[in-house]
């Protein structure tokens, strides 16, 4: 009870700092959009190559958007943490009886708002392009989004509060996002991959959350890549929220 | 009546907190006691890196102890660390306002986080505005707010809950006189209203015009303690300064083996003697060094300040290093 109300409190705060700023919003859209326009018409000249999925270039490509914007849209929360450490408002509001599993939360909650936001705006730009989708298909996506903004919002605020310096977090979750990134068949599906780019693939969370969500646009609600990858999502957000709470708990030394 | 025994709201024991860096260990509170009487201002004063943030963060539940142990307002900070967060209010010396919002909503927020209604914190958040007169800014972005507009918005924001105990660090610290005065004024307006105020600083005067006691920290120690008063009666007596052309030594030597002299120190190309009266002292000095044919550039006698109890127990003087 007293998590969801400080849960809220949290979040109120945030998002009314976010409102005052609302030129992240379009930050974080233009970047995808780019993609949408600039690379993916090059994927219609290649969607009969054998080896590439089914279902039309867009079908294929924004599914793996969606992925990638939850990754960069999320891994750079940490940022404004940092911040906030340095003019010293993470330690008033520890001083509070403030739950702190709240403190995370309540911005973690801001910023998947954001990413659902942006992921809706994507989606409805890409529609005219030829993209497709059932409307639980594009609930069981944005569900996806909200999981991997959760697990990557943690992880990135979790750094944040260890390393507390812009110069040594920034490097860090650039250099970790850009594999991940291209582990994930994003860009284009793994099924093109040579073996053992595809096995090294395989052992990244995030390729599995494509997988699920390609299906989920090609209409395939119930294939198991589907369970599999929202399956993983779940255990992965959980364990980066505990490992995060626990970080906003102890001692901000 | 008797006036009641002071009751303390703090009592530290043998708090230390050691911080691990790539140099190596650094202990930046090297074991203290130390207590906080009900209705007080307290005052922490020392140099850079002295380690008076250190001691309120711990204080604050903020950072755990190395070792030792502290009650405050009766609660064991160890063990009870969510019970002493409802008695205290914590100013950073950052401060920790967001920038981007008004005033008035970091108090209502504020508010609410300790449980309060929507109407209570807006009521709450409305008198503080009023008694720490935010009324000009309080609808503005903080981002806007003058050096003592924000510093005043700091302490309003601590003060939501009405602790019992407030902690202050620096609550002065790049305040023009004026506004100085103010958060002075306030902070001797809690006290009339029954806060206890523990508070930290690196200036003599804020030390010396407001607190009601004293320790002087350095290097993570407690090296003189007291109200202020007493803390210069220790030093004893009136502080003549020397101004030599030469080398000090032979003054030093000769002046050392006068019965009047108390204590004796040098420095470049200056002396510092501590007498019983300054005023008799000075012409016999200057007689002395006068026979002995030592060139003397100035000389000046004053009161001991808290500067002189930091020299005499650091050998540094706080004033340089302060500026
Ligand atoms: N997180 C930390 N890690 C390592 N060393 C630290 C840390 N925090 C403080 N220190 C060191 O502990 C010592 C005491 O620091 P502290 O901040 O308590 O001093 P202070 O008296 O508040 O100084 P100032 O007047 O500059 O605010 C310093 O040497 C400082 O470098
Ligand atoms: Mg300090």
């Amino acid at each position: 009870m007293k998590l969801a109300r400080d849960t809220w409190l949290v979040f109120q705060r945030y998002f009314g700092i976010f409102i005052h700023n609302p030129a992240w919003v379009a930050v974080g859209v233009i970047q995808p959009a780019l993609y949408l326009l600039l690379f993916a018409p090059l994927l219609k000249s290649i969607a009969d190559v054998p080896g590439f999925p089914h279902g039309g270039a867009y079908n294929v490509f924004v599914p793996g958007l969606l992925i990638q914007l939850g990754l960069f849209g999320a891994s750079g929360v940490g940022f404004g943490l940092i911040s906030e450490l340095r003019f010293g408002v993470i330690e008033r509001l520890r001083v509070t009886p403030v739950s702190r599993l709240a403190l995370l939360l309540g911005r973690a909650l801001r910023d998947i708002l954001t990413l659902l936001l942006q992921s809706l705006i994507l989606v409805l730009v890409a529609l005219p392009f030829g993209l497709s989708f059932r409307p639980l298909g594009i609930l069981i996506a944005l569900g996806l989004v909200a999981l991997i903004g959760l697990m990557v919002t943690s992880i990135s605020y979790a750094l944040a509060l260890w390393l507390k310096d812009e110069n040594s977090f920034a490097p860090i979750v650039f250099t970790a996002s850009l594999p991940l990134l291209l582990l994930s068949g994003v860009l284009l599906p793994m099924s093109l991959a040579p073996s053992w780019l595809r096995t090294i693939s395989t052992l990244n969370p995030l390729s599995h959350a494509v997988s699920a969500n390609r299906e989920v646009f090609l209409g395939h609600l119930a294939n198991a890549n589907v369970y599999q990858g929202v399956a993983i999502m779940v255990v992965l957000a959980a364990l980066a929220i505990w490992y995060a709470a626990r970080a906003f708990s102890r001692a901000i030394a | 009546m008797t006036p009641a025994a002071p009751e303390p709201v703090v009592e530290i024991s043998e708090l230390r907190r050691v911080f691990k860096s790539r140099r190596g260990p650094v202990e930046a509170v090297a074991g203290i006691d130390l207590q906080v009487f009900r209705g007080e201002i307290f005052g922490f004063l020392g140099p850079n890196g002295a380690g008076k943030t250190t001691t309120l963060r711990m204080l604050a539940t903020l950072l755990p102890p190395t070792s030792g142990r502290a009650l405050i307002a009766g609660r064991d900070l160890l063990s009870e660390p969510d019970q002493v967060r409802w008695q205290i209010g914590y100013v950073g010396q950052q401060g920790g306002a967001d920038m981007e919002i008004t005033g008035r909503s970091e108090l209502v927020f504020e508010a609410r986080l300790y449980g309060m209604g929507r109407e209570q914190a807006r009521l709450r958040s409305e008198e503080l505005i009023r008694t720490l007169e935010l009324e000009p800014c309080a609808d503005r972005r903080i981002s806007t707010y003058s050096g003592g507009q924000r510093r005043r918005l700091d302490i309003a924001v601590g003060l939501v809950h009405q602790p019992q105990l407030l902690f202050l660090d620096e609550p002065t610290t790049g305040l023009d006189p004026q506004s100085r005065a103010r958060v002075w004024d306030e902070v001797r307006s809690l006290r009339r209203a029954g806060t206890t105020v523990f508070l930290t600083t690196h200036y003599l005067e804020e030390a010396d015009a407001l607190c009601d006691r004293l320790a002087i920290i350095d290097h993570g120690r407690i090296v003189a303690r007291g109200t202020p008063d007493e803390l210069k009666r220790e030093v004893a007596g009136d502080l003549v300064t020397v101004g030599l052309e030469g080398d000090p030594e032979t003054a030093l030597r000769l002046l050392r083996e006068q019965p009047f002299v108390r204590e004796a120190s040098a420095e470049e190309s200056s002396l510092r003697l501590y007498v019983e009266r300054g005023e008799s002292a000075a012409p016999e000095i200057l007689r002395l060094l006068d026979r002995e044919g030592l060139g003397l550039t100035t000389i000046s006698v004053s009161r001991p300040s808290l500067d002189d109890v930091f020299l005499r127990q650091t050998g540094r003087s706080l004033r340089e290093q302060a500026a």
